[in-house]
Parts: structure tokens; C-alpha cells; sequence
């Protein structure tokens, strides 16, 4: 398959860390300049940028959180003046004040092109028609991948998110070959599909671009087998860019993360040391091109693991895991970590299992209390008790197996838990309220 | 082709280079911009060992140049271009180019080969072809630079340095000058680290460059993203100078 940017994806990794040396070093000597909120920093964990002479001593400097980003809203954290920026973002922030990036005409210029290295790893080439089903607006994920798009030169349909009906009418009269979406949307686009009585053989799609929430491999089987595509994974957020930071290539084993253009760490999320090679842990990216809005080692809270090993498809950038769920989304359960996602992997596994499930953390007295509600589909028998009863005992086995935390399953009407056209709300952790 | 890492170089007390880090691919075009005092020809002098770096790495084809004198350097594979072109006067057009080939003589190479080379430089620059008895002192500036980048080749480097090529020439002597730059990596693969004043010019040929700032590194990138760079454009480029004004 085609690779976008062979001189720089298969770069070996001597000349990599020397460009990685060399953007570090002048990223660094440019933030300590512009970005008051780096210099303070620095200053006062006695770093002078300039003494900075290898990649391990990027880790003496400090993290940037998304904390300093709501202090520093809406411009503080801009590297260059205003009329520098020709488009500003904001990402979801669900709690507080969102956070506010900046891009230059070459950062525009930059993320297109990372895009364009995933999209043609997907499988996307000139002859696709791209139905984007991101929303638009402030959110990076639709417009990168919008602008991915036009630089392959593929058609770009400009969907946005919601309407499935829609959407499913497009896809079918305007032939879509490629569909970027959140994995869950892709599921209820499927489950439409089916009520709706439209095959989804029948449609012109062959890839899927899913991101935007973490999802696990059982997902991936299920969208490829009821959409007859290949569904693959990206990674981005828009504090480092937006998508383009990493994607999977056709081997699906692991995103390749664009090394050139951001260095990975991979810390423990609690003491913030880094852990050795192949360790499960925060994953902490330093932006390497960005002009109007660098960012020094900051914490993503995204869970995920480093594999520096040679992939098959020629590329040598490093391959990220697809991402576990967040470190602030990490519950604990009685001492135990437990992701979401550990969960949604259980599930899928189990057959008969629509993916729409909610995760309930209640406390009583002293003690969590772990409720998975999982909608039941015409596949579980509803008649029989004790089939029925069965089926809770089999599944909440194989989650105290896994997670080493008991959990109570229950099962709920179909179409009873909230759906979501933009991103999936999995948990709901009544302790804190 | 050449790496260079975290050298730091002094002018007496002055800390001139502060870690800088650059490399040139085989075949690259990459400039050196900034403004004055900024550090670039402290960086083409750092590798050519004229004031060699007190620290840091510099690693050609996979060799450290780390005590090697200028001389050794040369033989390397790295010429330099000196700015202000310093060719000698006194001495005529064909004696400057004999002279760029001087360590040449060390090996077994017989003196035939150099003079195939000089009349090699005549056909590269026909202009000084008509002036080879002439003292060099005699010929105008750009005819000059010209002498000075043809003695440099007579030394067959695969690494030209070359340090403000440009420096006081007519605008059509400049477009000469950087079309025989261009050429010499079409046609010879020969790589070429380039401090220029005029910056849009330099960046117009080159695939890369770093801007340097009070002897540090403070952007790298592909020439075009460069010329595009709205601050490369305020500082160096002579765009939008009424117009400035800061958060």
C-alpha cells in the first residue's frame, strides 16, 4: 500500500532523533521566548532551555497540563501574536472553561499532511469519496480530516455528525467509499441499516476512519462485519493538533505515531517517572512543528503503550496501542484500577452482546459498588428465567475473572440507555456526586 | 551526510554557539538565516575548523571531524566559500583555481587531472574563461565570487559552505550566482549549507532551513514552510514592516 510521506514515516531511527534533537531543541529556545507560561515554568524548575543536549533530557522538564491551559485561557499559551493565527479551535471540555489552539497557515499546512500519512495508510487514495460524519464547528476531527482528504485529493463530503438517515442516503447516492466517524456512530449507522432493511453490501463502502473515543478490537470485529469495511483506528487531540497524531497502517497492529512531528513518553500516570519501553502507562507528547501553539511534554491522560519494534509495512515510526481509556477516567473499585474499556473488551466478547452498555459506580457505606447495565438484543432469551439468569452469571464471572472486581450486571429494554451521536458517555460514577 | 550536535562554540568570553544541533542531507540545499551577529558564519567557521567548536559533535559520512585540523577538514570533502569572497589579488584567475587544489597535489592524482578540473571551472563560469591571466584583483565582485566558489570546487568537496555568496553583487549577478548554486546540485550532487543575508532568495533554493537567534536554533524547517513563516517574513524577509505591532 501506499505510503504519503516515505522520506520521513521510514526514516531510520538515527536521522529521526536528530531531527527530533534539532525541532526539540529550536521549539524549546522559541517557547522560553514567547510563551510566558514556559518561562515561568522553566525558571522555576531551574531549566534553561538552552542546556537542553539530548532526547532523555527532555525529562527534565516540566509536564503541561490541561490545568495550565484553563489558566492561560483563551490566548496565553500562543506562541506567536494573534494575527499570526489563521484558525483557532477549542476542544470538548466537558468540565470548566474549554481550551483554546491556534494554527498558523504552515500548522494548517502541517496537520494536513499528517492526516493525509493515515488516511493513505488506511487505504484512502485520490479515487475515494470521504463521508465525513465528525461534527464541525469548534471540534478539530472533522476539519483534519476534511483537510486530509483534499490533500490526497479524494472527494470530501462534508456530512457533519447526526441525521442518520440521512447519512445512510448519502452513502448510498453519492457512493462513499471512505467513512470517518466515532466507532459508536458507526455501530448505529449499522443498527439503522438493519432496521431500515438496507444491506450494507449494497453500499460503495470499503474503509472506515474511526476515532475520537477509545474502542477495542471486539468493536472493530463487530463494524467490519456488519459494514463489510476495514476499520481502522487514529489517535489525536486537539492540544497537540488534532487527528494526525498517530493512525493505524493496513496491518492494524498498533498506530503509527508521527515521530518527526512529536516525541511519545510513555509516565506513570501517579509519580509522573517514566517507564521503561513497552510499559502501560500516560501517554505525554512534546509538539515538535507546531508555530502558534507548541506544547512541552503535555499529559494527554490518555493509557496506552510504545512499540518501537519494526512494522511490516516499512514504516519506522513507532506504534501506539490503541488507547485503554484515560487516566482520569480510570476508576478505582475497591483499590482496583479498572478502564471502561476492560469492560467494553468482556462484552464483545461475549456473544449476543449489543455494544451499548453503561458503567454505574455507587458507594454504599464504605464500599464501591460496581453495575454494568447492558441492553439486551432478541439474541438473549428474555423468556426464559433461567436462560436469562444464565447469561448476568456468565458475564459477571468473566468481569470479576478479568478485572479482579466484582460487578453486578443487569439487563435493560433495548434502546433504553441514552444514545449518542457524538461521543458515547460509558460511565457514571455516582460516588463523586 | 553531515551531523552536527550540540556544539558550542566561544569567541574568547562570548558564548557564540549555544548547543546547536543541524544536519544536511546528501544532495541538500539547507540555509542558515538570521540576523546579524546571530551566529551563521560562526557555524560554517565551527566546521571548517577555522574556530572549532569547544564541545558537541560533528559527525561527517560517519566520521567525527572532532580535532581534525582546517586542512584535513578539506580533504574531507568540506570547502568553504569565505564571505567577502578573499580571493588572492595578486595572483591571476588560473593560479586562484590552481591554489583551491592544493591539498590535491598530496595524492596521486597527476597534475593533468587539475588542469581538466580548472578548464572544467572556465565552462561552469564562461565569464571568467576570458579573464584567466588577469590578476583577480581586477575583476569585479561578482566575477570574484564566482573565483571564489570555482576555487572552492577545485578541491572537489561534497559539502560546499558557502557564506554570503551575494554580499554586495548587482541583483542580475546575484541570479547568476544562485543559478550556478542550483546547478552544481543538479548536476554535481553536491550539497551545500548556505548563510545568506538576502533570505528569500537563499530560501527560494534551498529545501531547508534553520533560523539562528543570539547563537541558538530557534526554528527548522522546509524552505517553503519558511518563506510562509510570518515571522521569518517580519524579521528577515522585509515583509510587513509598517505594520508591526505585538499582543
Amino acid at each position: 500500500m501506499k505510503i504519503w510521506d516515505p522520506l520521513h514515516e521510514c526514516m531510520p531511527r538515527e536521522d529521526l532523533e536528530q531531527l527530533q534533537l534539532e525541532k526539540l531543541q529550536a521549539t524549546l529556545n522559541r517557547v522560553y521566548r514567547s510563551v510566558a507560561c514556559y518561562k515561568k515554568k522553566f525558571d522555576k524548575a531551574g531549566i534553561n532551555p538552552e542546556e537542553i543536549r539530548s532526547l532523555d533530557d527532555l525529562a527534565q522538564l516540566p509536564f503541561t497540563t490541561k490545568e495550565d491551559l484553563r489558566l492561560n485561557y483563551p490566548y496565553g499559551m500562543f506562541a506567536v501574536p494573534l494575527r499570526e493565527v489563521v484558525r483557532i479551535h477549542s476542544s470538548s471540555g466537558t468540565t470548566g472553561k474549554p481550551t483554546v489552539v491556534g494554527y498558523t497557515k504552515n500548522d494548517i499546512h502541517t496537520w494536513s499532511n499528517l492526516v493525509a500519512r493515515f488516511m493513505t495508510a488506511a487505504g484512502v487514495t485520490h479515487d475515494d469519496v470521504v463521508q465525513i460524519a465528525f461534527g464541525y464547528g469548534m471540534f478539530t476531527g472533522a476539519f483534519g480530516l476534511h483537510y486530509g482528504s483534499e490533500t490526497i485529493g479524494a472527494s470530501v463530503i462534508p456530512m457533519g455528525a447526526g441525521n442518520t438517515e440521512k447519512q445512510i442516503m448519502i452513502m448510498q447516492d453519492y457512493k462513499s467509499t471512505v467513512l470517518v466517524s466515532t466507532p459508536s456512530y458507526a455501530i448505529t449507522l449499522a443498527s439503522r441499516m438493519e432496521q431500515l432493511g438496507i444491506d450494507p453490501k449494497s453500499l460503495s463502502l470499503k474503509v472506515g476512519l474511526f476515532g475520537a473515543e477509545p474502542w477495542s478490537e471486539g468493536m472493530r470485529k463487530e463494524i467490519e462485519s456488519r459494514l463489510f469495511i476495514s476499520a481502522t483506528d487514529n489517535y489525536g487531540l486537539s492540544e497537540i493538533i488534532g487527528p494526525g497524531v498517530a493512525g493505524e497502517c493496513e496491518f492494524k497492529c498498533g498506530m503509527h505515531l508521527s515521530e518527526d512531528a512529536f516525541i511519545a513518553e510513555i509516565i506513570d500516570p501517579d509519580t509522573g517517572k517514566i517507564l521503561p519501553r513497552g510499559s502501560v502507562g500516560e501517554l505525554v507528547l512534546t509538539t515538535l512543528t507546531k508555530e502558534a501553539f507548541p506544547m512541552i511534554r503535555y499529559r494527554t491522560r490518555d493509557i496506552t503503550s510504545l512499540d518501537y519494534e519494526k512494522c511490516a509495512c516499512g514504516r519506522t515510526m513507532l506504534r501506539m496501542k490503541k488507547t485503554m481509556g484515560r487516566s482520569d477516567d480510570m476508576l478505582i473499585i475497591k483499590g482496583v484500577n479498572v478502564f471502561p474499556s476492560q469492560i467494553e473488551e468482556i462484552l464483545f466478547a461475549v456473544e449476543g452482546c449489543e455494544p451499548h452498555y453503561q458503567i454505574v459506580v455507587e458507594r454504599e457505606g464504605e464500599m464501591d459498588i460496581l453495575e454494568v447495565h447492558i441492553e439486551v438484543t432478541e439474541n438473549i432469551f428474555f423468556d426464559e428465567m433461567k436462560k436469562q439468569k444464565g447469561f448476568v452469571e456468565m458475564v459477571e464471572k468473566k468481569i470479576h475473572s478479568a478485572l479482579g472486581v466484582g460487578a453486578t450486571v443487569k439487563l435493560v429494554e433495548p434502546a433504553s440507555l441514552p444514545r449518542h451521536e457524538g461521543k458515547a458517555v460509558r460511565v457514571i460514577d455516582k460516588r463523586k456526586l | 551526510m553531515l551531523k552536527i550536535k550540540n556544539i558550542n562554540t566561544f569567541y574568547g568570553q562570548v558564548h557564540a554557539l549555544k548547543n546547536v544541533s543541524l544536519h544536511v542531507n546528501a544532495g541538500e540545499i539547507v540555509s542558515l538565516i538570521g540576523a546579524n551577529g546571530a551566529g551563521k558564519t560562526t557555524i560554517l567557521n565551527s566546521l571548517s575548523a577555522v574556530t572549532p567548536p569547544r564541545d558537541g559533535e560533528v559527525i561527517f559520512e560517519g566520521v567525527s571531524l572532532g580535532n581534525l585540523s582546517s586542512d584535513r577538514i578539506v580533504e574531507m570533502g568540506i570547502s568553504q566559500v569565505p564571505e567577502g569572497r578573499q580571493v588572492f589579488k595578486d595572483f591571476s584567475v588560473e593560479d586562484n583555481l590552481e591554489l583551491g587544489a592544493y591539498l590535491r597535489y598530496r595524492g596521486r592524482e597527476g597534475r593533468a587531472a587539475i588542469k581538466s578540473d580548472i578548464e572544467d571551472m572556465f565552462s561552469l563560469f564562461p565569464q571568467l574563461s576570458t579573464r584567466r591571466k588577469q590578476m583577480a584583483g581586477t575583476l569585479s565582485g561578482g566575477e570574484q565570487q564566482m573565483l571564489a566558489i570555482g576555487r572552492a570546487l577545485m578541491a572537489k568537496p561534497k559539502l560546499l559552505l558557502l557564506d554570503e555568496p551575494s554580499m554586495g553583487l548587482a541583483p542580475l549577478v546575484v541570479q547568476e550566482i544562485f543559478r550556478v548554486i542550483t546547478a552544481l546540485r543538479e548536476e554535481r550532487g553536491t550539497s551545500v549549507l548556505l548563510v545568506e543575508q538576502n533570505a528569500k532568495a537563499a530560501l527560494k533554493i534551498a529545501d531547508r532551513g534553520y533560523v539562528l537567534e543570539t547563537g541558538k536554533v530557534i526554528l527548522e524547517e522546509n524552505a517553503s514552510d519558511l518563506l510562509e513563516n510570518k515571522e521569518v517574513q517580519r524579521a528577515y524577509l522585509g515583509r510587513e514592516k509598517k505594520e508591526i505591532w505585538e499582543r
